[in-house]
């Protein structure tokens, strides 16, 4: 089986302005910074979070806290699809009782990701509202799950694969939309 | 049929690499141990069979926690109430124990090497909680850990061992562990337990054996006392008196140490013996986080060897280079 790229969705300077908007929705939404904070869902939620407060901050003038939350311990598919997953550390540096919680992350597929997201942030209080983030929405909902914050909606196949690369790990700054082709 | 990580038997054939790795694994899990809410669903549905032919408490309690902090459950086999006192042989009662499905198995055995003859006929993971004098895999991950938060680091450190090395495998987990990041040993206690032959323990390793205190301190960054057993004090005689006059480790003596150096002992601590009170609750000493530390390294050594247990072959996890800064997160 070989991947092929079939196209780019967004290029660096579209990554920038929807991250802008998104940041300006979230404030908007939320009345403000207030208790509000980022929670970047490992690997590449952390980036994207951490670009969206940096944007809030020249909204409002105000740092945003940003948290970073690895949901590899409560994921449902232990031992199916990542034997011997490698952990990464989170770091939630605040309490997260009674907080304005959006959810930072790539691309949202099936749900199951933010579904572990969840399970995650409840171990450590009780937030006062989550809400999620995304930059590409695909599609191919398995839980009922949606996000408050969307970059781009894109129709996808489930042979296909959004791959967003930023610059923080990838060394490169777009997002392709990829087939696996037999 | 078995790679390194589908059991934890020994620290001396893992590479500083996977050694690294397994410490960092740790690591989210002392962030857990913070939590207030600290259970995982992680291994719901999953059984670890403890197995301990030799007693224990400590390790016994933490590997128990650590199995139910990541949702699974456990089965518990205790030496004086089992049936090897009716005279089952040790296959025998594993046989048995894995005819129950357990996805892995603890043990403990007064004779080293039991649990590599074990893991020889089972196929569950079999983890290595103490075996004879042989090796203590996760009391020296657990110890590597807590010198790491500490110290920041583990490498190229003066590790000097009081006690009882001859018998000791917590001792030789630390050397084959802590000697793969250059470190250098000093091992220190009555002739009778620091037999000469124990500098080739580890090839590659620099240790020596010295016999005053005095000369066993000096310049150590690291501490590590172990356990006397005052039974053991008979055979050749030693009075427990002259162990204390001699060995003791005492704050006057803890001063010829680095101003920095930390203390650790694996437990459990007979204070007024090997160390005076003052030390072991002193401020550099380590003994309780070496305690907390322990069921952050257990639970990673579970689920590592559970989450891969499904995967015969390639473990993903070990191609990936880890360094020993890779301390921060990314």
């Amino acid at each position: 089986m070989r991947i092929v790229e079939k196209s780019q969705l967004m290029s660096a300077p579209e990554i920038d302005r929807t991250l802008q908007r998104l940041a300006h929705e979230i404030v908007e939404k939320s009345g403000g910074t207030k208790n509000l904070a980022l929670i970047g869902i490992v690997r590449r939620g952390v980036p994207l979070a951490q670009r969206i407060a940096q944007a809030m901050q020249g909204i409002d003038g105000v740092n945003v806290p940003v948290g970073v939350l690895d949901i590899t311990l409560y994921r449902d598919d232990l031992s199916k699809v990542a034997p011997q997953a490698v952990l990464r550390s989170s770091d939630i540096p605040f309490g997260v009782d009674n907080m304005d919680l959006v959810l930072v992350d790539d691309v949202l597929y099936t749900g199951r990701t933010i579904r572990a997201a969840m399970n995650g942030l409840f171990d450590l209080g009780r937030p006062k509202r989550v809400s999620l983030c995304v930059l590409v929405d695909r599609g191919h909902r398995e839980m009922p799950i949606e996000a408050r914050y969307v970059g781009r909606k894109v129709q996808t196949s489930d042979t296909e694969i959004i791959e967003v690369r930023l610059r923080e790990i990838d060394k490169e700054e777009r997002v392709v939309l990829v087939d696996r082709v037999e | 049929m078995s790679t390194k990580f589908r059991d934890l038997l020994a620290l001396e054939p893992l590479t500083a690499d996977e050694l690294g790795f397994l410490l960092d694994q740790s690591k989210p899990f002392q962030e857990i141990q913070k939590h207030p809410l600290k259970k995982l669903a992680t291994l719901r549905g999953k059984t670890v069979a403890l197995a301990f032919f030799e007693t224990s408490t400590r390790t016994r309690i933490s590997f128990g926690a650590a199995a139910s902090r990541l949702g699974a459950d456990t089965m518990n086999l205790q030496a004086e109430a089992s049936s090897l006192k009716k005279g089952e042989t040790l296959l025998d009662t594993v046989f048995n124990l894995n005819a129950m499905k357990p996805d892995c198995l603890v043990m403990r055995h007064a004779a080293s090497g039991a649990p590599h003859y074990v893991a020889r006929h089972l196929d569950i993971p079999v983890v290595n909680a103490g075996d004879g004098t042989h090796e203590h895999p996760s009391q020296g991950l657990l110890d590597a850990l807590t010198i790491r938060d500490r110290l920041g680091t583990i490498k190229n450190l003066n590790v000097t061992i009081l006690g009882d090395i001859l018998h000791s495998r917590v001792a030789r987990s630390n050397i084959h562990l802590l000697g793969k990041f250059g470190c250098k040993f000093t091992l220190c206690g009555p002739a009778m337990w620091v037999p000469r032959e124990l500098e080739k323990i580890a090839p590659g390793t620099p240790i020596r054996c010295v016999y005053r205190i005095e000369g066993a301190l000096e310049g150590a960054d690291v501490i590590m006392m172990l356990r006397v057993q005052t039974e053991r004090l008979n055979d050749p005689p030693l009075s427990a008196d002259d162990y204390i006059l001699l060995y003791q480790l005492n704050p006057e003596r803890l001063r010829r140490a680095s101003p920095k150096a930390i203390v650790l002992h694996p437990g459990p601590i007979n204070r007024g013996i090997e160390i005076t009170p003052e030390v072991a609750d002193g401020p550099q000493s380590c003994v309780l986080e070496q305690v907390t530390n322990g069921v952050a390294v257990r639970m990673a050594i579970l689920y590592l060897l559970i989450s891969g247990a499904t995967e015969t072959d390639t473990h993903p996890a070990l191609q990936v280079k880890s360094k020993e800064s890779a301390n921060a997160s990314d």
